[in-house]
């Protein structure tokens, strides 16, 4: 039993000095340099609702990536059927993802063994004869369009990240939810409305010829002839910013090149009237191709297009070799470097949609702080008080066990990286409330046994004893629900149900089984002849 | 101290038919509000966005919204936060900046106009799309009625299956009360008022776990007793841990709701109203209900009894 009584109590005294280390960084300031060295550094984390931050969920358009990619396919089936002579097969794009081939019956075999062989990915859902034609309707096979998909979210989440990276944030969140969506936390962030515009953005960036030759009055009027389509862009503002005036252009709908081939891009200092531009370094192969390009059309518009929008059409005055290429527009400096970042990061294989946010700005993030603060102090000193004038000495004991179950969960917190939310608080809070609840049960044993007459020794052991499976069971019930909190909250109550959790195994240590220690030790002293209670 | 004298009988089973009536009266009618009326959703559930805005000077609700102009179109709500004096507002806006498109700065400009540049602050900025909304909504009910029903099998498991079923019961009606109340109090549901119901419907079930435990012991112990007599005597001996218990964690509540903020004050009202409820339904809700269950039970039981006493009668006689 004294022995007992020595291994638990040295137990508890390494536990709290352990507990002690962990919280250290979070309470004291300036660490001695030595400290870093061996002991934990890292501080409890705050969540966004507390230190200030944005939390943005988005969702990438899979269907779109899909339509891109069919539609991919259509103009490489186009190209193929065209190399190998085969003439009068009219391909569209239907029902967004569907391939309609209308073959004249004497090419159908040829181009059924052309299927076969060149395009194993596509499936035939349905063949259709009328008379001379036969039309094949075809569609990725499921396994492809599963893998599209997570390759179009895994791409994005991929992009996002270098573009964040680029932008400057300290300690991002940037992850996979679900099927389709990505969760991202910039914490501390200044500037929501430009992250967003960072994170958000195609930036499909593709080289389309213009073509003068077509009235822009009459295609407006009656729609842009074939192979022809018409886009917008803003005179006297990049970035199509609203207020500039609107321009539209007739472009050849095929495109020359698209970003893929950009290597850097950087801002470069405005030059006479104009402001920054954007100067695009691309590499081999793209310089090979741009340099094919700007041979050919010596004289012509090229369209400079960022997600469906005209940036500058300049005239080609000469082949441009070197690979280098430059978006002017008159935008000022910041939104150049902006652009800059986000065409060195890429495109995103298919748009995005922000479908949640939630930004705090950082003064609410100290006030919650400050309340979270005060109604904690307040309450557990409700707490603390009644507790003596209830039990008294029983009561001291609780409230010392309060303390340290305090003290554990903060530091179980700390350790575990586990991030405190201000529901997160309040659950700090919550559970001070229900810890003392153990104490309770077991002083109203005690209390009960002692009036049946039994001596404070066995009256203890038997309110232990017997108060014992209550506890146990309340407390499991509890941590069930916390932990259905867990799989259901978002963010903020997540963190409610992290400190409901981890709070609820430690009040069953400290209200059981340190305060049993105290009770042992008087036993083993046989100092136990009355209990205050 | 002792708040509750050892050796109280109170007789708690007798009004259970009262009880009953009264709590079917309360939890039909909050049915009824929320299947006509319906809670009033925030912008978790709904969609929509919330800004909260803090203005360096004593500013109006109407004034605000003038401010607002083109973006204050729509159903847009404004209401003090935070208190008397601390010039702060929790704008309502339908739309979502993925409608609007940079909502932060758009609001920034139209407020800058009225308030000067740093006449104000955007304190925060919550936009939920509806798709999120409609999803969050679906998983927080399940979420709720799952917990339920865990609880009810917990108990099962850990006692019989009446004391699970009258938890069951017991958790439905402090579940729907709270919910009552909040719509009495015009709180709006959110992802924190589903955090409190989970709550809820964990502590809650404390209190009837320690009748259940009261109950199978005296069950044990006390052989001649009615099952009414052990109930009532159970209830009356755990009586003050039952109140205790809870009263500790209603004065938490109670700071936190006082001093808490604006965000966690609706969360500490669910759980003070829940807790409240708790007390009442592990008194007159389960244990009334356990009791039904054992007088069904009986009855069959009676039956089979007398066959089998007129059986032993009878071969006795052969004797």
């Amino acid at each position: 039993m004294r022995r007992s009584v020595a291994i638990r109590l040295g137990l508890f005294i390494v536990a709290t000095l352990v507990s002690l280390v962990y919280l250290a960084p979070t309470f004291v300031h300036d660490l001695p340099p030595w400290w870093s060295s061996f002991l934990p550094t890292d501080r409890i984390h705050l969540g966004l609702d507390l230190q200030g931050g944005s939390h943005l969920l988005l969702e990438v358009k899979v269907d779109k990536a899909i339509e891109n990619n069919v539609e991919r396919i259509k103009a490489d089936l186009t190209n193929v059927l065209r190399d190998r002579g085969i003439s009068g097969v009219s391909v569209e794009r239907v029902q967004g993802t569907q391939i309609q081939l209308k073959v004249p019956a004497a090419s159908v075999e040829r181009v059924r063994g052309l299927l076969k062989s060149d395009f194993p990915n596509l499936t035939v859902v349905n063949t259709q004869a009328s008379g001379g034609t036969t039309e094949f309707f075809l569609t990725l096979s499921k396994e492809e369009i599963r893998s599209l998909r997570d390759y179009a979210v895994d791409q994005s989440l991929e992009t996002i990240r270098n573009r964040i990276d680029q932008f400057g944030v300290s300690e991002p969140v940037i992850q996979r939810e679900g099927q389709q969506e990505i969760l991202i936390q910039l914490p501390g962030i200044q500037d929501p409305e430009r992250a967003k515009e960072i994170i958000g953005k195609t930036a499909l960036l593709e080289f389309k010829l213009v073509d003068d030759t077509v009235n822009v009055e009459d295609a407006l009027k009656n729609g842009p002839p074939p192979g022809r389509q018409i886009l917008y862009g803003y005179a006297g503002k990049g970035e199509g910013a609203v207020g500039g005036e609107k321009v539209a252009y007739v472009v050849e709908s095929r495109t020359l090149m698209t970003g893929e081939y950009i290597t850097d891009a950087r801002v470069r200092p405005s030059s006479q009237l104009q402001g920054p531009y954007v100067e695009l370094i691309l590499n081999s192969t793209g310089a090979r191709l741009f340099e094919q390009i700007t041979a050919a059309n010596v004289k012509r518009r090229l369209a400079i297009v960022l997600d469906n929008r005209v940036y500058s059409a300049p005239v080609i005055q000469e082949r441009i070799g070197g690979g280098r290429a430059s978006i002017t527009g008159s935008f000022d400096i910041k939104e150049a470097r902006d652009l800059a970042i986000i065409l060195r990061a890429g495109a995103l294989p298919a748009p995005v949609e922000i479908i949640e946010e939630r930004t705090v700005g950082p003064s609410l993030g100290s006030d919650s702080i400050r309340q979270g603060i005060i109604s904690f102090v307040v309450g557990i000193s409700l707490v603390i008080v009644f507790m003596i004038i209830y039990y008294r000495g029983a009561g001291v004991l609780a409230d010392v066990a309060l303390i340290f179950h305090i003290l554990f969960l903060l530091a179980i917190l700390a350790a575990f990286k586990a991030v405190l939310t201000l529901p997160g608080i309040a659950g700090i809070v919550l559970i001070a409330g229900m810890a003392v609840d153990a104490n309770v049960l077991i002083n109203e044993r005690i209390r009960e046994e002692l009036r049946a007459g039994r001596a404070p020794r066995s009256a203890v052991e038997a309110g232990y004893q017997h108060a014992l499976p209550a506890i146990i069971d309340t407390n499991v019930t509890t941590f069930l629900s916390g932990l259905i909190l867990f799989q259901f909250g978002t963010g903020p109550i997540k963190g409610f149900a992290v400190t409901l959790c981890i709070g609820i195994l430690t009040t069953v240590v400290t209200a059981v089984y340190m305060t049993r220690i105290y009770y042992d030790y008087r036993m083993v002293t046989r100092k136990l002849t009355g209990i205050s209670i | 101290m002792e708040l509750i004298k050892p050796g109280l009988n109170i007789p708690f089973t007798n009004y259970r038919h009262i009880a009953v009536v009264l709590s079917t009266i309360v939890n039909l009618l909050v049915l009824v509000l929320l299947f006509t009326q319906g809670p009033r959703l925030g912008v978790d559930f709904a969609g929509g966005t919330v800004v909260q805005l803090k203005f360096m000077q004593k500013v109006s609700v109407n004034e605000v919204r003038a401010a607002l102009g083109q973006l204050g179109t729509g159903d847009t709500v404004i209401q003090d936060f935070g208190g008397e004096g601390s010039n702060e507002f929790l704008v309502r806006l339908e739309r979502t900046s993925i409608e609007i498109g940079a909502l932060g700065e758009q609001l920034r400009a139209s407020l800058s106009k009225q308030f000067g540049p740093n006449g104000f602050e955007i304190r925060r900025i919550e936009s939920v799309g509806p798709k999120v909304g409609k999803e969050l909504r679906e998983r927080g009910a399940w979420s709720v009625i799952a917990a339920t029903v865990m609880m009810g099998v917990y108990i099962w498991f850990r006692f019989e299956l009446r004391f699970g079923i009258g938890a069951i019961i017991a958790l439905i009606h402090d579940v729907l009360v709270t919910i009552g109340a909040l719509m009495l109090g015009h709180y709006e549901f959110d992802l924190t008022i589903i955090a409190a119901l989970l709550t809820i419907v964990g502590f809650s079930v404390n209190d009837t776990v320690i009748v259940c435990d009261r109950i199978r012991e005296n069950m044990r112990k006390i052989r001649r007793e009615s099952l009414e007599g052990i109930i009532n005597m159970s209830i009356n001996e755990t009586l003050s841990r039952t109140i205790i218990t809870t009263g500790t964690a209603i004065m938490v509540l109670l700071a936190l709701f006082a001093l808490g903020g604006g965000v966690i004050r609706p969360f500490a009202f669910a759980l003070l109203v829940g807790f409240f409820s708790g007390v009442y339904s592990t008194i007159f809700i389960a244990s009334p209900v356990i009791l039904f269950w054992e007088k069904g039970a009986m009855k069959r039981k009676s039956v089979a009894e007398t066959v089998v006493q007129k059986s032993e009668v009878r071969a006795k006689r052969t004797k």
